[in-house]
C-alpha cells in the first residue's frame, strides 16, 4: 500500500482479500501499473507469467484444483487480446475466473491510443459476463459482483476492464454498495415434479445408465452420485471433464464414452433404456450422431444451465438445478428396496462387453504412448492431479490414467485448447501444495506456451511435465492417416528442441525415456524428485493410433476398436 | 438449393425483453441472435417507467426449431430480466410509419382518398411529393405502403413493432 492517497487500485485488491483470493496469475503493462502498484506489499501472491494466455490458464488450473475462482491481471491491448484463447477455455467448460485488464484512459477510448482495444466488444462472445469501468465509485461493487458471478450457477469467465485513470483515482474507502441483478438467478429450485417423472422412469428401467459429466464435479456431487449408483446398482460413463465425478475404478464405472471412450462405454450406451445424465451437456464428442443418438433409450437430464436442456438432444424429463442437489431428491424417491429396478441381467452383459473388448497396447518393440501412461498410473496409484494438452497423448491419458476424485483430471474439453497443460498444471499445484501434479503434454501443444517454464522454476513448483513425444501433430496426422489416404499435411513437428536440454537450459530436470524396459525407472526417478519442475520426454512410436474411435459425426454403433480393415469415409462431423 | 430451404423454413418471430439499462447490453442481446444465423428484422428500444431497466421489442427470423434455444439463451444473459416470445399471441402490436411518395397535384385527392381510408395522416405536401404518417398493426402498414407503390414510393421509416401486454400482466 502506497503512503499516499488510497485509489481505487489500492480499494480493488482490498476486495481481491476480502474475496479469498490467494493469487494473481498476470503481466503488467503500462495501463495496469497502478494495479501492480497497489499489489506491493499486499498479501497477495503474484504469480508473473511469460504470457498472458499462460496466466489465464494458470488461473483455470488453479480454479478447477481448488473449486475457488482463479484471478488474472493484465494490461490493455495486446495483453488483454491474449487472454481471449483462456476465456474461451474457461467458458466452454465453466471454469470461474475474474480477469481483470487494464485500459487506456477513459477520455482516450475509442480514439485509437497506444495500447488501446475494444476489450469489451473482442471478449463479448467468450464471457459469462463484462465490465467496463467508468466511474471509480462503481468499482467496490462491480468487483464483488463478479465473484459473485464468475463462481455461481453454471460457473464462467468475468472480465473487468478497469481505464488507468479509474485504477488511479483516489477513492478513500470502500463504497460498500450493494449489488442487485434482477436479471441473474443462478440458485434456483428444483422443480420436486420433474424429480419424481425420472424416479418413474428409473423405476421402469431395466437397463440404466448414468452418465456423469463435469458439472457433477462442479455442484460437488460426488458423495450422492456414489450413493445413487450403489444404491440402485446403475452403471456410470463419464465424460472426459466428468473424470474423477465418480471413481472410474469402481466396479460400476465403464469409464469415458465418446469418441475415444472405452468400447463398453459405448456399447452400453447403445443398448441402454435409460440415460440419467447428470452435468453433462450432450456435447458432440459423446453423441456422435444427434439423429441416432440414444434412439432406444428415455432420457432424463438435469443441469443448472436451462440452456442447456433441451439444446441438442430432446429429454423425456428436464431437471433445472444443481446436480447434487438433483441427486439427493432422486435418492429420496428409492429408500423402498422394492422400488428399485432390477439391474443384475444387464449389469452381467457390460461384464461381458468389458471382457470383450478391453483397452490394449502393445509393451513389446517400439515404446508406446500407452505403456508409459499405465505404468505412471500403476506407480502413483491414481493419487495424481493429471492435466493434459489436446490430442492424442490427452485421449490415451484419459483412457489409461484413472481418475478417482473429483478435482483430479484438468482437461480443456470444450475449446480444445493446445498448451493448456503446462500452466494449468501450474495452477493447480499452488492450489495444492504437497500433491502430485503431472502435466501430460503432446510434443506440439507443449510447445506452444512452453514459456511457462520460467515461471514453474522461478516459484520452483514440483510439477512433472510428461511429453508424450511423438515428433507428430498426432492427432490431426491420425485424421489424415485414417480418413485422407495418409496425405500428410502440415503435422510434422521437425525443428523441435531437444527437451532434456530445453529443461536444463531453464535449470531443470530432464529426463528421457527410449525403450519400454526404462519405463518403470525412469519414471520412478522422476517422481522421485523433488528439487522443482522436471521434464519427462518420452519419445514415443510415431504412427500410433488411439482407439477405439467412434468417427466424427459417426454413430456410436460405428466405432472402430482398432485400425478399420477397409477404406474409410471422411467423417460427417466438422472435427 | 440449402439457402432456399432456409428461407422457406424461416418463421417472423416477435420477442420482448425486459433488460437493463446499461452500454453493451444490445451488443449482448444481438450476438445471441447473430450465432444462431437469425436475422433481426425491427428493434425497438425505449427507457421503461423505471430508468434501470429498458424496454426492447425485436421481430427476427430464423429457423422455429431453434427460437427456444435463443430465448433460453437470451435469458440467460446476466443484463436481461426476461425474455419472452409472443409469436402467434393475443397482445397489443402497434407500429409506427412515415412513408413519402412521389405524387403531383393532379394525382393528389386520389392519394388523400386512400390516406383516409387507412385512417393515415398528411404530415407534409409538397409540389412533388406527400407525407403520410400512419399507425397501427404492421400488416396495415404494409397494407397501406403496397396500395402507395404505384405513386411511386421515395422513402419509408418504420418504428418497428412496439409491443405490449393485456391488462395487468407485464410485457
Amino acid at each position: 500500500m502506497s503512503t499516499q492517497v488510497r485509489t481505487a487500485a489500492d480499494v480493488l485488491i482490498d476486495i481481491l482479500i476480502e474475496q479469498g483470493v490467494e493469487y494473481i496469475f498476470g503481466h503488467p503493462g503500462g495501463a495496469a501499473i497502478p494495479i501492480y502498484d497497489a499489489l506491493v506489499g499486499r498479501p497477495i501472491q503474484l504469480v508473473l507469467t511469460r504470457h498472458e494466455q499462460g496466466a489465464t490458464h494458470m488461473a483455470d488450473g488453479y480454479a478447477r484444483a481448488s473449486g475457488k475462482t482463479g484471478v488474472v491481471l493484465v494490461t490493455s491491448g495486446p495483453g488483454a487480446t491474449n487472454t481471449v484463447t483462456g476465456l474461451l477455455t474457461a467458458l466452454m467448460d465453466s471454469v470461474p475466473l475474474v480477469v481483470i485488464t487494464g485500459q487506456t484512459n477513459t477520455r482516450n477510448l475509442g480514439l485509437d491510443a497506444f495500447q488501446e482495444a475494444d476489450v469489451s466488444g473482442i471478449t463479448y462472445p467468450v464471457v459469462k459476463h463484462s465490465y467496463l469501468v467508468k466511474n471509480p465509485l462503481d468499482l467496490p461493487r462491480i468487483v464483488r459482483e463478479a465473484f459473485y458471478i464468475a463462481s455461481s450457477g453454471r460457473p464462467g469467465p468475468v472480465l473487468i476492464d478497469i481505464p488507468k485513470d479509474v485504477s488511479s483515482a483516489a477513492l478513500v474507502r470502500d463504497t460498500r454498495e450493494s449489488f442487485h441483478l434482477p436479471g441473474y438467478n443462478p440458485t434456483n429450485h428444483i422443480d420436486t415434479n420433474s424429480v419424481r417423472e425420472a424416479a418413474d422412469l428409473i423405476r421402469q428401467s431395466r437397463q440404466p445408465v448414468l452418465l456423469v459429466g463435469h458439472g457433477a464435479i462442479i455442484a460437488n456431487a460426488s458423495e450422492n452420485l456414489r450413493k445413487f449408483a450403489e444404491l440402485l446398482r446403475v452403471p456410470v460413463v463419464n465424460t472426459l471433464l466428468g473424470k474423477g465425478a465418480f471413481p472410474e475404478s469402481h466396479e460400476l464405472s465403464l469409464g469415458m464414452l465418446g469418441m475415444h471412450g472405452t468400447g463398453y462405454a459405448n456399447k452400453a450406451m447403445v443398448e441402454t433404456d435409460l440415460i440419467i445424465n447428470f452435468g453433462s451437456r450432450f456435447d458432440d464428442r459423446i453423441v456422435g450422431n444427434y439423429a441416432t443418438f440414444g434412439k432406444r433409450a428415455k432420457k432424463i437430464h438435469c443441469d443448472i444451465d436451462a440452456a442447456e436442456l433441451n439444446k441438442v438432444v430432446p429429454v423425456d424429463v428436464a431437471i433445472n438445478g444443481d446436480a447434487a442437489e438433483g441427486l439427493r431428491l432422486l435418492i429420496e424417491h428409492f429408500q423402498d428396496p422394492g422400488k428399485r429396478p432390477d439391474t443384475g441381467p444387464w449389469l452381467r452383459q457390460i461384464k461381458r462387453w468389458r471382457r470383450e473388448m478391453p483397452l490394449k497396447y502393445k509393451k513389446e518393440g517400439k515404446l508406446r504412448a500407452q505403456h508409459v501412461l499405465d505404468e505412471f498410473y500403476k506407480l502413483t496409484q491414481g493419487r495424481a492431479i493429471v492435466t493434459t494438452d489436446v490430442g492424442q497423448h490427452q485421449m490415451w491419458a484419459a483412457q489409461f490414467l484413472l481418475t478417482e476424485n473429483p478435482r483430479d483430471w484438468i482437461s480443456s474439453g470444450g475449446a480444445g485448447t493446445m498448451g493448456f497443460g503446462l500452466p494449468s498444471a501450474i495452477g493447480a499445484q499452488l492450489a495444492r501444495p504437497g500433491e502430485l501434479v503431472v502435466a501430460v503434454v503432446g510434443d506440439g501443444g507443449f510447445q506452444m506456451t512452453m514459456s511457462e517454464l520460467a515461471t514453474a522454476c522461478v516459484l520452483k513448483i514440483p510439477i512433472k511435465i510428461l511429453i508424450i513425444n511423438n515428433r507428430y501433430l498426432g492427432m490431426v496426422r491420425q485424421w489424415q492417416n485414417l480418413f485422407y489416404e495418409d496425405r500428410l499435411s502440415g503435422v510434422d513437428l521437425e525443428g523441435s528442441p531437444d527437451f532434456v536440454k530445453l529443461a536444463e537450459a531453464y535449470g531443470m530436470k530432464g529426463f528421457r525415456i527410449r525403450r519400454p524396459a526404462d519405463v518403470r525407472r525412469i519414471l520412478q526417478s522422476a517422481l522421485e524428485y523433488h528439487e522443482g519442475p522436471c521434464i519427462i520426454d518420452a519419445e514415443v512410436e510415431k504412427h500410433d493410433n488411439v482407439f477405439p474411435m467412434i468417427p466424427a459425426g459417426a454413430s456410436l454403433e460405428q466405432i472402430l476398436l482398432g485400425p478399420p480393415r477397409k477404406k474409410m469415409d471422411k467423417p460427417t462431423g466438422s472435427t | 438449393m440449402n439457402n432456399t430451404k432456409d428461407i422457406l423454413t424461416q418463421k417472423k418471430h416477435v420477442i420482448s425483453l425486459k433488460v437493463s439499462n446499461k452500454p453493451g447490453v444490445l451488443i449482448r442481446i444481438a450476438l445471441v441472435f447473430s450465432r444462431r444465423g437469425y436475422n433481426i428484422d425491427s428493434l425497438v428500444v425505449s427507457e421503461s417507467q423505471d430508468p434501470r431497466f429498458s424496454m426492447m421489442s425485436i421481430t427476427a427470423s430464423g429457423d422455429p426449431d431453434t427460437l427456444h434455444l435463443i430465448l433460453a439463451q437470451l435469458n440467460k444473459l446476466v443484463d436481461v430480466v426476461h425474455a419472452q416470445d409472443y409469436t402467434d399471441s393475443d397482445i397489443l402490436q402497434k407500429e409506427l410509419g412515415l412513408i413519402k411518395i412521389s405524387c403531383s397535384a393532379e394525382q393528389r385527392n386520389q392519394a388523400l382518398q386512400i390516406a383516409q381510408v387507412f385512417k393515415a395522416k398528411t404530415i407534409d405536401v409538397g409540389q412533388e411529393s406527400l407525407i403520410f404518417e400512419i399507425s397501427g398493426q404492421s400488416e396495415k402498414l404494409d397494407a397501406f405502403q403496397k396500395v402507395l407503390v404505384p405513386f411511386g414510393i421515395l422513402e419509408v421509416v418504420r418504428s418497428g413493432k412496439l409491443l405490449m401486454a393485456r391488462g395487468l400482466e407485464s410485457t
